[in-house]
């Protein structure tokens, strides 16, 4: 066990989630069963898995979207199962979320999407609520000018960063990304990256994102989790998983598009 | 820090505590708006401070920079390290002007609005043509077996047009020919000429009223649906998709609807004539007390063949306009949600419009040539 991992386990350590026995199914074949998820106050937790694993699956079902037929889930230490809708409720403005797509509303323009969770959940004037929705957009790394643009007008990049900016508008105490970085080029993938960070360490976030970028996995996850067979298979630091004997985590984190990232 | 508090006298202590965050900022800043102390250096005492997030801290920079304008100087003292990185991080942010967007002139906007207008009303005529062109070349050479036809998309469009449509379309006719029978029976009865209730119903619904109906329930049923279909592939990039495989859209998705439309509508015509005809027959024989044999007799006096085929007569051509606005309705969507449904409701509004227009030309057209 490395020192990194000795920290977490130490006392300090929170659980912002925590999910017991998940299982979730369509119909037929169930495609998480018995799964169990932890999310630590403060870390970026990386979620990969195969095609079909079911990793947009529980994100969705985490925040509630999905509809799991067994399992619990402790949010911030309270059961969602056993909590008023206004508590549900109040406990919604304290994560965020970033859709694979984006999910801008496309007949808002950048500072209107932004807006919306300040202004409908928050007794603000809407000078204030503008003011806080475009502090967001810059913290984002969109310039002044995408604040008047509408979604159709924004490139795949500036899409994923105005969502962002969406998601964190009522500084979440988490935020769960799916696939931030996908279909960014290396070098906007790479910035996204650094912006998450950097977000990590001034908000104080946790962050749970979904992703198959190898580059983002390294750079910034604490933590990486691999679902497989309808449950996390492993989970880790990246040097760990590396030695980790299973068929899939070996061809993922040793394939040739892992080969340069090397560690002692 | 301490020491240099001493050595001044200019010097205002502002306690900063509690929480600062989105959920209490509003209720905070105008209680801290006027502490802003002219000429005087103000010192933020973090010491007590709570939560502190992105809206707290920017609440505190607004306070900082209107001390700074009112030639003042700010001072930061005691905060938790967190709390000063975020305020350092926010500091640099929201400080050049948004553009303003530009004023519009009421008078011009008036002018340019109206010329738009205009403009529009050519293009889309212009649209209508080039549509209505391509689908004819393309029908030709199908018909000339140069072009293979879409058996499978026109007779999917024809069972979700005209089949699906049918059950709809007899009930409304049924009760509009109930009630022009009811309605005309309480008029003619005080001229003891009931029975010309059949001369009436026959000849109205037949020549005018099933085609109209008819085409008015097409347009907002599958106008709507066509315009909805084409908007959001439109959206989806999946028109483009097309386009770049070689094939063009007006095949593949026009063609296939408006012929169908163009088949559809006709019989839906007729299903609407006999299902006004039947309410007729029933006002008449249990309200007003017409016998169905009179009730036959009258009606094959009155009412010709070619009362029949006028009415039929029209609808495909209503068939091919309601088709067209819809298509061209559907290729105008752009990239919003909003842009959908503003262009769906301009295809249904624009398609009944036309059709009672084009009723009209029919009707001049009859009256000139004497049928």
């Amino acid at each position: 066990m490395t020192d990194e991992t000795a920290r977490q386990d130490g006392r300090e350590r929170e659980a912002v989630i925590a999910a017991r026995g998940l299982v979730v199914g369509f119909s037929g074949e169930p495609i998480l069963e018995g799964l169990d998820i932890d999310v630590w106050r403060g870390e970026i937790l990386g979620v990969v898995g195969g095609s079909g694993t079911g990793k947009s699956v529980l994100l969705r079902t985490l925040i509630g979207l999905t509809a799991r037929s067994a399992g619990t889930i402790e949010v911030f230490g309270r059961d969602f199962d056993r909590i008023s809708g206004e508590e549900r409720q109040h406990i919604g403005r304290r994560w965020g979320v970033l859709f694979q797509q984006g999910a801008l509303f496309s007949s808002l323009t950048v500072l209107q999407n932004v807006a919306v969770p300040l202004r409908e959940h928050m007794r603000l004037s809407d000078d204030l609520a503008d003011q806080l929705a475009r502090l967001k957009i810059e913290m984002a790394g969109l310039p002044a000018d995408a604040c008047g643009k509408y979604p159709a007008e924004l490139s795949g990049g500036m899409i994923k960063r105005a969502a962002l900016a969406r998601a964190l508008a009522l500084d979440p105490d988490i935020v769960f990304l799916d696939e931030p970085t996908a279909g960014l080029d290396p070098i906007g993938a790479a910035e996204f990256d650094q912006l998450i960070l950097r977000l990590r360490d001034t908000l104080g976030l946790t962050v749970f994102m979904v992703t198959h970028d190898l580059d983002s996995l390294v750079t910034i996850t604490d933590r990486i989790a691999v679902l497989g067979n309808r449950r996390v298979l492993v989970d880790g630091t990246f040097a760990e998983l590396k030695t980790f004997d299973h068929p899939w985590v070996r061809a993922y984190f040793n394939g040739p598009r892992a080969e340069h990232f090397t560690f002692g | 820090m301490g020491s240099a508090e001493g050595a001044r006298d200019d010097v205002t202590v502002l306690g900063i505590a509690g929480d600062w965050t989105v959920e209490t900022v509003g209720a905070v800043l105008p209680a801290v708006a006027g502490k802003v102390a002219p000429g005087r250096h103000l010192v933020f005492d973090g010491s007590e401070l709570g939560r502190l997030d992105t809206a707290g801290a920017w609440a505190l920079i607004g306070l900082m920079r209107q001390q700074d304008k009112a030639g003042g100087s700010t001072e930061l003292k005691d905060f938790p390290k967190p709390a000063a990185s975020l305020i350092a991080e926010i500091d640099p942010l929201g400080r050049d002007e948004l553009p303003e967007p530009p004023r519009v002139n009421p008078v011009t906007w008036t002018l340019e609005e109206i010329g738009r207008g205009a403009a529009a009303i050519i293009d889309d005529g212009y649209s209508v043509l080039a549509t209505l062109g391509e689908s004819a070349t393309t029908f030709l050479d199908m018909l000339l077996w140069r072009r293979r036809m879409r058996w499978a998309a026109l007779f999917n469009n024809i069972g979700r047009a005209a089949i699906q449509a049918v059950p709809i379309i007899a009930l409304m006719s049924l009760l509009v020919g109930m009630i022009i029978a009811q309605q005309g029976s309480f008029y003619l009865s005080s001229y003891g000429a009931d029975v010309l209730v059949v001369d009436m119903v026959g000849v109205l619904t037949c020549r005018e009223l099933g085609v109209l109906l008819t085409a008015i329930m097409i347009a907002g049923r599958s106008g709507a649906a066509y315009t909805a279909e084409l908007g959001s592939m439109k959206m989806r990039e999946e028109i483009d998709a097309l386009k770049v495989l070689g094939l063009s859209p007006v095949e593949v998705l026009v063609l296939p609807r408006l012929l169908a439309l163009i088949i559809a509508l006709p019989i839906l015509t007729l299903v609407s004539d006999l299902a006004a005809l039947a309410g007729a027959w029933i006002v008449g024989l249990y309200y007003i007390g017409i016998p169905t044999d009179v009730f036959l007799d009258r009606l094959k006096a009155a009412l010709t063949v070619t009362y029949v085929l006028i009415g039929l007569a029209k609808a495909p051509f209503m068939a091919a306009i309601i088709g067209l606005i819809a298509a061209i309705e559907g290729m105008k969507v752009k990239g919003s949600a909003e842009s959908l449904g503003e262009h769906t409701t301009a295809a249904v509004v624009k398609a009944i419009f036309m059709v009672v227009v084009t009723d009209g030309i029919f009707a001049m057209i009859f009256a000139t040539i004497g049928i």
